[in-house]
């Protein structure tokens, strides 16, 4: 700690004419101050810590008390029967959901993000959309779900199917991705536009042959951290009616059950052997994650460096 | 990039004029995503109003405008002060009373877990950690921030409630605690805001300028007194803006509270009670296709818009609060 050297002055002064002051107290009241601090820094990952080792715990429970094999957890879908349940359709149902989520939001989010950034004068309806961005990043995920249930599923009819969900999704995660490829775009220095402009490139030309490159790992970077978000969203799928089936979707028009739904539905259950098995899909869910984020972070140091 | 030897992409044999025609058409194109998510909100407001008139009015203002009749079926009185909320019971009742309740008890006792705990984590990382321990500190917090609220819910089923809470009831006070609790849908959002809590905060106190500081120093401050009344006074608006942040949080969070404090709506002073959130009631009653036109669709919207208010004003607030107060400093 650093606070030796901020203490050493007054560790001298004992014998100081100022006797109103108490020294030793305030020296002890600074003692007291750090530890209430570090012991509330330490109840975070207290807490984290705890978190993962029941996770842990009850998945090792799972395979050995309870009868959990992760060959049949991984072969076998969803089932009301407690023996026959796995998680395969879940897994596929989310790995589809992650497609058609970054096929929908990337496009769109990216390309409001060079809109903002390269091409937005500054007047009103530009700070109209970037004090938007912040609001919807702000709204509650179930209500994403609500909106994608009014408007989708019931609203033009697809139904309670993948696609409904991703479309979901894909609302949710859309300020995510346009605010970090507004940063990566950011973090490009002028002295490469004005390079390509001196050549006699347009803007959009400019974007396309030296903006965009140079900020693609950010981009992609942004776009996976986005995307482990919406890999772990359960209320929106909920709303859109993800509940209320067992079988594996085989494409975006299929109804589907994906690993966060799945997971609740098992949690939900009151019976030691639900639970259970929600533990083993929860460590399959955070593997998820945490690939993607080694992703992420093996993407953002390979590709770092100084413009 | 190797820009110099190779063309790029964007450079095609065409004229000047195609070029230039291409960067307009480029540029309505990218305007046309960005105005996607203008058109989202539009879409949140339009749907959620739209829905939740049919629950007030028994029809959709789509509806009304084709010339159905309109008679008012929930009075918003009731709405706002009922304390009974059973929408499509034999009798139905509809006070949203017991909901809110709900949401605004896990919200406050929230509050009380991630605002004090994550303002000392703040002050912690930022003024007293040393760089070692910050690097290992800052992303530990970042994993917690990014463990899906779900797997929150499994903790608080099946750690939180029945490892801690549980003995903690029998023992102090003889009570026989049920699968959900309020207290522990307080503890598990509490423990998922902290990050955002302290992140926030702690932005906000680094920006503070080694001046101030330093001249608190020189008059002999200590370091605690440096932290809290001139570290903290001085990023206030920052500290404050995650604060509200948290609790905007709090009231959307759906899945752990769902997991931790139950289905049962009800207005309680016993923390070990079980309580339905607004957003419990909207994951009991999501039925997908099947329930297009029943109270139980049309109050999820009823539900859903006074929620999506609630975090609104929030956001506002925020928005108010960071311009009012926000100190530059240079």
């Amino acid at each position: 700690m650093s606070t030796d050297t901020d203490d050493a002055p007054f560790a001298e002064s004992e014998e100081t004419p100022f006797t109103d002051i108490d020294l030793g107290w305030e020296h002890r009241k600074n003692r007291i101050f750090l530890g209430i601090i570090f012991a509330a820094s330490m109840f975070g990952v207290v807490m984290l810590a705890l978190l993962l080792l029941d996770v842990v715990t009850d998945f090792y429970r799972g395979q050995t008390e309870f009868g959990i094999s992760l060959i049949d957890f991984f072969t076998r879908d969803g089932s009301r029967r407690q023996e026959l349940a796995g998680f395969r359709g879940a897994i596929v149902a989310s790995v589809m959901l992650m497609i058609f989520t970054a096929i929908l939001a990337f496009f769109v989010g990216v390309g409001s993000a060079i809109y903002l950034e390269e091409y937005a004068p500054d007047n009103r309806v530009t700070r109209l959309i970037e004090a938007n961005l912040a609001n919807l990043a702000g709204v509650p995920s179930i209500v994403y779900g609500l909106l994608a249930l009014a408007a989708f599923v019931n609203g033009i009819g697809l139904g309670p199917i993948l696609l409904a969900g991703a479309i979901a999704l894909a609302l949710l995660v859309m300020p995510i991705i346009i605010v970090s490829t507004q940063e990566a775009l950011r973090a490009v220095p002028d002295s490469m536009r004005n390079g390509s402009y001196a050549t006699g490139a347009t803007k959009w030309q400019t974007i396309r042959g030296v903006v965009l490159p140079a900020a693609m790992p950010g981009i992609m970077t942004g776009t996976i951290l986005a995307l482990a978000r919406a890999i772990g969203e359960t209320a929106p799928l909920i709303m859109v009616g993800a509940l209320f089936t067992n079988r594996i979707a085989w494409g975006p028009f299929d109804r589907f059950s994906a690993m966060p739904t799945q997971i609740y539905n098992w949690a939900a259950e009151p019976e030691p052997h639900f639970i259970h098995l929600a533990a083993t899909g929860i460590a399959v869910l955070l593997a998820f994650l945490f690939a993607m984020n080694g992703i992420a972070i093996y993407l953002r140091n390979k590709y770092e460096r100084d413009l | 990039m190797s820009t110099e030897t190779d063309p790029g992409p964007g450079i095609t044999g065409g004229t000047a004029r195609d070029d230039i025609e291409s960067n307009r058409r480029a540029r309505r194109i990218l305007f046309g995503c960005a105005s996607i998510t203008v058109l989202t909100t539009l879409a949140i407001f339009f749907v959620l109003f739209d829905n939740a008139a049919s629950y007030f009015f028994g029809a959709r203002f789509t509806e009304m405008l084709m010339g159905a009749s309109v008679e008012q079926t929930v009075t918003f009185t009731e709405f706002f002060t009922g304390t009974r909320w059973a929408p499509s019971h034999a009798t139905p009742s509809h006070g949203a009373l017991p909901i809110i309740f709900g949401t605004l008890a896990i919200t406050v006792g929230a509050a009380f877990v991630s605002i004090p705990i994550g303002t000392a984590t703040a002050i912690y990382l930022s003024e007293y950690a040393s760089p070692a321990v910050r690097s290992k500190l800052k992303p530990t917090l970042e994993i917690l921030a990014g463990i899906p609220t779900i797997v929150y819910g499994y903790f608080a089923i099946a750690f939180i409630n029945p490892v801690i809470l549980g003995p903690i009831a029998g023992a102090l006070f003889g009570i026989n605690l049920g699968r959900y609790s309020l207290l522990s849908g307080m503890l598990v959002v509490g423990i998922m805001t902290i990050p955002m809590v302290s992140s926030i905060s702690e932005d906000a106190m680094s920006a503070v300028p080694d001046d101030l500081r330093n001249g608190a120093y020189a008059l002999g401050a200590t370091k605690y007194n440096v932290s809290t009344r001139i570290v903290l006074p001085a990023s206030i608006s920052g500290v404050f803006a995650s604060y509200i942040l948290a609790v905007s949080r709090a009231i959307g969070e759906t899945m752990a509270v769902t997991l931790a404090a139950g289905f049962n709506a009800n207005i309680t002073a016993n923390p070990f009670d079980e309580v339905m959130t607004m957003t419990a009631y909207m994951v009991s009653r999501a039925r997908g296709t099947s329930a297009v036109g029943t109270v139980d669709y049309q109050s999820l919207f009823a539900v859903g818009l006074l929620l999506f208010l609630m975090t609104l004003a929030m956001n506002l607030l925020n928005d108010w609060f960071k311009r009012r107060f926000q100190e530059e400093y240079r």
